[in-house]
């Protein structure tokens, strides 16, 4: 990095800086870049260790009735959902990130999926949510959860991801901790009933074509969804990993749009309005259009594409022994499966391929893994992944080249850690 | 600049198939043979839609009756709007900026306004119908918001003439400056170099060089300003 790069940057102010990486009011970030030590990672106490009995050996643990809805063991205290109170105008429109250094398999955890909201998350009861279909129909009808719950259902897991994950990156390395560069993802098994099942009941008239899909939200948050995408794989899902929806997530019944951008998800849904022409709404036009270097901007640029990182090492999750290690990461695709995730140890000289261990769905998180030997070298890791329709993760110089720096939505670069020598990981670009 | 010369052992590699389980959940949702229909739901009385039917599209579709001028919309943006988005609109704080910026789309730091960058004067109606004022929506009445609408795009020099009375029938002439600057999604065109399929695994490169460091900006904040985990 040049040393006028460098003074440049220090001397804009915070706020400059968020504005020109497009934070202000839309994205929050940031928590602590390194060590909130990881839970194995405390100093152990010799009386618990053998030959020593521990007291938990000898003294009766908690009672069955004592935490009626489990929670996480307390030494677990660290993983959560971070994001930073002086990012946003706001805490009822903001963002919060999910602690993926933390997490394994491919499922996320309910209480750990990241959160946005416009108009802050409200507590509706399902006896009196209602979804309404009327505009192109035959029959304009009301739905109640009760009505909803009696349609055939279905189960798929998919990843939802808002279209500015990873948007601070535009500029170059911001934040370090993958739960701010790549935290607003989450993976989830939804049940809920296909889209085309409800709009089966109310009849499409032939010239339907675009769906307004509205929240009951104090945002009343709409985008408009093509039709052909409605009764493709869209559900309306009212559970997620097993369990009633998150109040965050849209309980009672929120919209699954698998493969595509997180806002268009939308939550605590109670309208949808067949019509010919999208609408046009605020957040398809003003915010989640993709500006241009030349000015002009993409609309409607729905689909995520294939996109990987490297969890473990990374600046949160530094690397702690010599010798034998695991690294891991998750890659997704909107337009298919991971076919294939490539890891480099060496700056991009020489790769891997990374092995995947878990399901492997279309539209959902995958989960590699590269078990290696460190004798604390300095590494520069990078993942790419390869998806089902041949589509190859790019590098962030490769999408500024055609994008320039502006566009803040799908940024989805290939992400490059410094592990150095003390194993402490920081977030790099590199030539 | 620094180059980095690094020799990394990798333990055997077990290659395991990315390919097997994919068709659990491939054709789409499975539930393809689709019913008759079921006869769930009750049928939306008119009362029943226009209670929840706000939305407003470009061609007008939505609008309801009312009208108002930007010299009415001042005085209600000054009351309900301004402690936010500032006296003119120009933004306080982190809350957005709704004027100005125009001519900036193509600049090294773009402003993203109402008048600079909005394709459509009915998003501004539509979303100030559903979403304002932040913690009181749908409260405002119909003359408001063609009000508050007009007085927005004054601000912008959209409407020029305050006095001018914005309406159901006369909305859809209002052209917005940056209505030609959106195309829709081309990235399987322009960005097919991506599909290539081709990656090299070895020898890629002579040379690397960290070209810049998240740490040299200080962003991030350290555990301190992080919030309690008690």
């Amino acid at each position: 990095m040049s040393e006028d790069r460098t003074s440049d940057r220090q001397s804009r102010s915070r706020r400059q800086f968020l504005k020109s990486a497009g934070l202000t009011g839309a994205l929050a970030a940031v928590g602590g870049p390194v060590a909130w030590s990881q839970a194995t990672n405390a100093t152990a106490k010799p009386e618990n260790l053998p030959p020593h009995v521990p007291d938990w050996s000898k003294y009766l643990g908690q009672g069955v009735a004592d935490r009626p809805y489990g929670m996480p063991s307390k030494f677990e205290a660290h993983v959560v959902r971070r994001d930073v109170e002086w990012l946003t105008a706001s805490r009822q429109s903001s963002v919060n990130f999910t602690p993926w250094h933390e997490l394994d398999g491919i499922i996320t955890p309910n209480g750990l999926c990241f959160e946005r909201h416009h108009g802050g998350a409200p507590d509706v009861a399902p006896a009196d949510h209602r979804l309404m279909v009327h505009g192109l129909v035959e029959k304009p009808l009301v739905f109640s959860m009760n009505d909803l719950m009696r349609m055939p259902r279905t189960n798929r897991v998919f990843f939802l991801e808002c279209a500015a994950n990873s948007g601070m990156e535009w500029r170059g390395p911001q934040l370090n901790g993958c739960q701010f560069t790549h935290g607003m993802i989450h993976n989830v098994m939804y049940t809920g009933v296909p889209l085309k099942v409800v709009l089966n009941e109310v009849g499409l008239k032939p010239n339907a074509k675009w769906l307004l899909v509205e929240g009951g939200d104090a945002a009343g948050m709409n985008r408009s969804l093509p039709l052909e995408k409605a009764l493709d794989d869209c559900l309306l899902a009212f559970k997620m990993n097993g369990e009633a929806l998150r109040p965050e997530q849209g309980y009672p019944l929120r919209l699954v749009v698998p493969g595509w951008e997180g806002n268009i998800w939308i939550k605590w849904i109670r309208r949808i309005e067949v019509g010919d022409k999208p609408w046009l709404a605020r957040e398809e036009t003003s915010k989640y259009t993709d500006l241009l270097a030349d000015g002009r901007a993409r609309r409607f640029t729905f689909v995520m594409d294939a996109k990987s990182v490297i969890t473990n090492p990374s600046p949160q999750a530094p690397l702690r022994f010599r010798g034998p290690n695991v690294l891991t990461g998750i890659a997704w695709s909107g337009r298919g499966a991971i076919t294939r995730v490539d890891v480099t140890l060496d700056g991009g000289r020489n790769w891997r391929e990374a092995r995947s261990d878990g399901p492997v769905f279309e539209r959902s998180v995958t989960r590699f893994y590269v078990d290696f030997d460190w004798q604390g070298e300095e590494l520069l890791i990078q993942s790419r992944c390869h998806d089902s329709t041949g589509y190859l993760q790019p590098t962030k110089n490769e999408l500024r080249a055609i994008r320039g720096v502006n566009s803040i939505y799908h940024n989805n670069g290939i992400q490059t850690w410094l592990v150095r020598a003390s194993g402490e990981t920081e977030n790099v670009e590199i030539s | 600049m620094r180059a980095l010369i690094l020799a990394v052992s990798l333990s055997a590699l077990v290659v395991a198939s990315y390919a097997a389980i994919v068709a659990q959940q491939s054709a789409a949702v499975a539930y393809s043979d689709m019913p008759k229909r079921l006869g769930l739901g009750t049928a939306a009385t008119p009362e029943q839609i226009a209670g929840w039917d706000i939305d407003v599209r470009p061609d007008g579709t939505g609008l309801p009756p009312g009208k108002g001028t930007a010299a009415a919309g001042e005085t209600l943006f000054l009351e309900q709007c301004a402690m936010c988005h500032g006296d003119f609109a120009e933004g306080r704080d982190r809350w957005p900026v709704l004027a100005g910026g125009h001519g900036s789309l193509a600049a090294d730091r773009p402003e993203k306004t109402i008048g600079s960058y909005w394709e459509s004067a009915s998003t501004v109606f539509d979303y100030v119908r559903r979403a304002m004022p932040f913690g009181n929506a749908q409260s405002l009445s119909n003359d408001d918001l063609y009000a508050l609408t007009a007085f927005l795009l004054n601000m912008n020099d959209v409407i020029k003439d305050p006095s001018f009375e914005l309406n159901k029938d006369n909305f859809t002439s209002i052209k917005m400056p940056n209505a030609d600057g959106f195309y829709d999604d081309d990235r399987e065109t322009t960005e097919r170099k991506f599909w290539n399929g081709d990656a090299c695994m070895t020898n890629c490169k002579a040379t690397v060089a960290v070209t810049g460091e998240a740490a040299v900006l200080d962003v991030t904040p350290d555990s301190k300003s992080a919030p309690s985990v008690d």
